[in-house]
């Protein structure tokens, strides 16, 4: 017999019933909660006369709606100055009362992007089933959890059933070997993964990621990989427990104490996939030759190595892919054969559940020490993830170094990732963004989003365009 | 959830890859708390020229006239064709419900993103998957002739052409099941109650630590 995968072992572990039509029941141990995909699945309890299967397998907190600026945030939900946000927020609050469901208020310091407390408070743990009505659910898979986005209808299912109906996946490795050059960050990684197999690479499968790169990466880094796999066509991607995951995870709020960290420990030790397991595909990458990505157009797989150049649509055959490459230099206002480095953000965006952890901002702090923000950069918001980040950025003095650069210390929340809030892009203006899609509208009606990592977007902001971060740092600039 | 059995009707393009379900249904309007409504704001980004805000009426808005959904030919039409990846992004179901609201029964393309794709059998929205040649051909028929219509049979798990040639596609069985009869999934699946009961207290007695947690 062959061994397993870890997508194998974690699937096997949560089987309630596998049907003779190919659909099986799945146990899900978490269900994350946040307002924009939960008010129609309350409803539907609501109108079926159901209640929660099993109260303690949730948590909800508020993060897409939710303002960043210090003076709309202190008023909490009733200070929201969009009433449609507003109402929004305040349904999750009043359907968690209702059902009673713990849920982190708007202003507890435990708030913030769902992907990012989740792991933070030890809410998700290795070995588990994670679910939420977010496509970055995936993020959470860097614990070796099995962990993805699903529809409010499936929020519904999971509320009432503790289970969704689902079809196994195939079995993608995406191993990085060797090792990352300084400069080069997690967020590089997985954009070179997507610029590998595309958006759609990914689709049918679910990913494991391996390989020494993976294995040298703190959790924060695996989470940003993980949390791109929906952006390669994978609902989920996941990364082998180790000791990385195990010093990561003890001590948190909800993770186990005592005995039961023992007995945890041991069961997670088994969490990684045999020797002899065979995936149904396998992609390689080299570490050594990932360079700072940054996306050019308005597909995640639209990217280039900073140094790279736009591509021309008259060099390509394939109708489709033609027809999108103008579409998409159109949409960017840009110029087919220009540089990566000829293009000027009108703003900077540091945040979203992608890339507003702590090592985060350490990363982007460090790059922005003693400079300030170019002029023709409009604005440079910092986003922490969390409230718990805020704070440790706080206690390390990261904060002055972002304000003292003329960059913008904001609450936590989903922001300019997706623009719910009031934090936007005006049509036309080009944004530095650590966050996860560059679709058109994303950030804002007209916007124009550059993924890259953090240290690239706080080099982007000083230098008011972008620059290989290998080469800033190098100069000691 | 509405059943699918036989739908026949006209068929409009959305000629582009990847498009994605911020492209769908842009995000402001996911702040409503409603299920319905949202089909007058369907690719709302692309339809009309200003930007649109939740709430505002959309008969008094200016029009793209580029766009093909706007064109006279297209209007009421009820299968959507469309290129590969489609669905891809974020897990909003506001997706489907748009396409669904908008009069949208099914949507053929040559692939699916897998989370837009499982969320359209939620509400009786048919995804079906055609290889990429044949869904071109099908782009080249539609152009050519104004008035182009389709039947999808999903009982037989057919498309059929104005011609009467007949189209195999794929579709999982439970899905297909559920669709036909117009199923809830959680009715169903409280069926399983006691399969659900019996394991987990297996699992609690396994992973203690992952239960009473979070009070």
């Amino acid at each position: 017999m062959t061994g397993k995968t870890l997508y194998d072992k974690l699937w096997q572990n949560h089987l309630v019933e596998q049907r003779d039509d190919g659909s099986a029941l799945i146990y899900i141990d978490r269900q994350l909660i946040h307002e924009v995909t939960s008010p129609q699945a309350f409803d539907g309890l609501r109108l079926a006369g159901r209640k929660p299967w099993r109260r303690d397998a949730n948590l909800a907190v508020p993060d897409h709606n939710v303002p960043t600026e210090q003076a709309e945030r202190a008023g909490g939900v009733a200070a929201i100055a969009d009433p449609i946000s507003r109402l929004q927020v305040q349904t999750l609050d009043d359907n968690c009362d209702d059902f009673d469901l713990v849920k982190y208020d708007i202003n507890d310091v435990r708030q913030g992007i769902v992907h990012v407390v989740g792991p933070e408070q030890g809410a998700t743990l290795p070995g588990m089933t994670v679910v939420c009505g977010d496509s970055h659910t995936s993020t959470h898979g860097a614990l070796g959890a099995l962990a993805h986005g699903i529809g409010t209808s499936e929020v519904e299912h999971v509320l009432a059933t503790q289970t969704l109906i689902q079809q196994k996946m195939k079995n993608l490795l995406v191993r990085i070997d060797g090792s990352l050059q300084n400069g080069v960050t997690a967020k590089d990684v997985a954009l070179a993964v997507i610029g590998q197999i595309g958006t759609a690479g990914g689709t049918g499968y679910a990913i494991e990621f391996g390989g020494q790169v993976l294995r040298d990466m703190s959790m924060e880094g695996r989470m940003t990989v993980c949390n791109m796999s929906i952006e390669a066509g994978a609902r989920m991607g996941m990364v082998a427990v180790d000791n990385t995951t195990l010093d990561y995870v003890e001590g948190r709020t909800y993770a186990p104490k005592g005995e039961l960290w023992e007995m945890a420990v041991e069961a997670w030790r088994d969490l990684h996939s045999d020797e002899d397991a065979v995936f149904d595909a396998v992609v390689e990458l080299r570490g050594e030759d990932i360079k700072p990505q940054v996306t050019w157009g308005t597909s995640p797989e639209m990217v280039l190595p900073v140094d790279g150049v736009l591509p021309d649509p008259a060099n390509i055959d394939d109708a489709t892919r033609k027809t999108a490459v103008t579409r998409a230099l159109q949409y960017m206002g840009l110029e087919a054969g220009s540089s990566i480095g000829d293009i000027r953000p009108d703003r900077v965006f540091i945040g979203s559940c992608t890339n507003s952890r702590i090592e985060d901002l350490r990363s982007a702090a460090e790059v922005v020490k003693g400079k300030t923000v170019a002029d023709s950069v409009k604005q440079a918001l910092v986003v922490p993830g969390s409230g718990e980040v805020k704070k440790q950025a706080e206690e390390e003095g990261l904060d002055k170094i972002f304000i003292d650069a003329g960059m913008e210390w904001r609450e936590p929340g989903c922001s300019m990732c997706l623009a719910m809030n009031a934090d936007k892009l005006g049509a036309g203006e080009h944004c530095a963004s650590t966050s996860n899609r560059n679709f058109e509208g994303r950030q804002g009606f007209g916007g124009r989003t550059h993924l890259v990592s953090p240290a690239m977007a706080a080099a982007a902001a000083v230098a008011g365009h972008f620059v290989d971060v290998r080469d800033w740092q190098e100069a000691g600039q | 959830m509405r059943a699918f059995t036989v739908v026949s009707g006209l068929v409009a393009p959305m000629d582009r890859a990847n498009v994605d379900t911020d492209l769908i249904i842009p995000k402001q309007f996911l702040k409503s708390i409603k299920r319905s409504g949202f089909g007058p704001n369907l690719f709302d980004e692309i339809r009309y020229l200003d930007e649109g805000q939740p709430g505002q009426d959309c008969a008094d808005r200016p029009i793209n006239e580029e766009f093909p959904l706007n064109f006279p030919r297209y209007k009421g039409a009820s299968i959507l064709l469309a290129r590969e990846n489609f669905g891809c992004g974020s897990s909003r179901e506001h997706a489907p419900w748009a396409l669904e609201d908008y009069g949208f029964r099914c949507v053929i393309a040559s692939s699916f993103a897998d989370i837009f794709y499982n969320n359209c059998f939620k509400n009786g929205v048919l995804p079906i998957a055609l290889e990429e040649s044949v869904v071109a051909r099908l782009f080249d028929e539609m152009y050519a002739s104004e008035g182009y219509e389709l039947t999808v049979d999903l009982q037989r798990q057919r498309v059929i052409t104005p011609s009467g040639e007949e189209l195999s596609f794929e579709v999982d069985e439970f899905r297909r099941h559920c669709l036909l009869e117009g199923l809830d999934d959680i009715g169903l699946t409280l069926q399983s109650a006691e399969a659900i009961r019996s394991y987990e207290q297996g699992w609690r007695e396994q992973s203690p630590w992952l239960f009473d947690v979070i009070k």
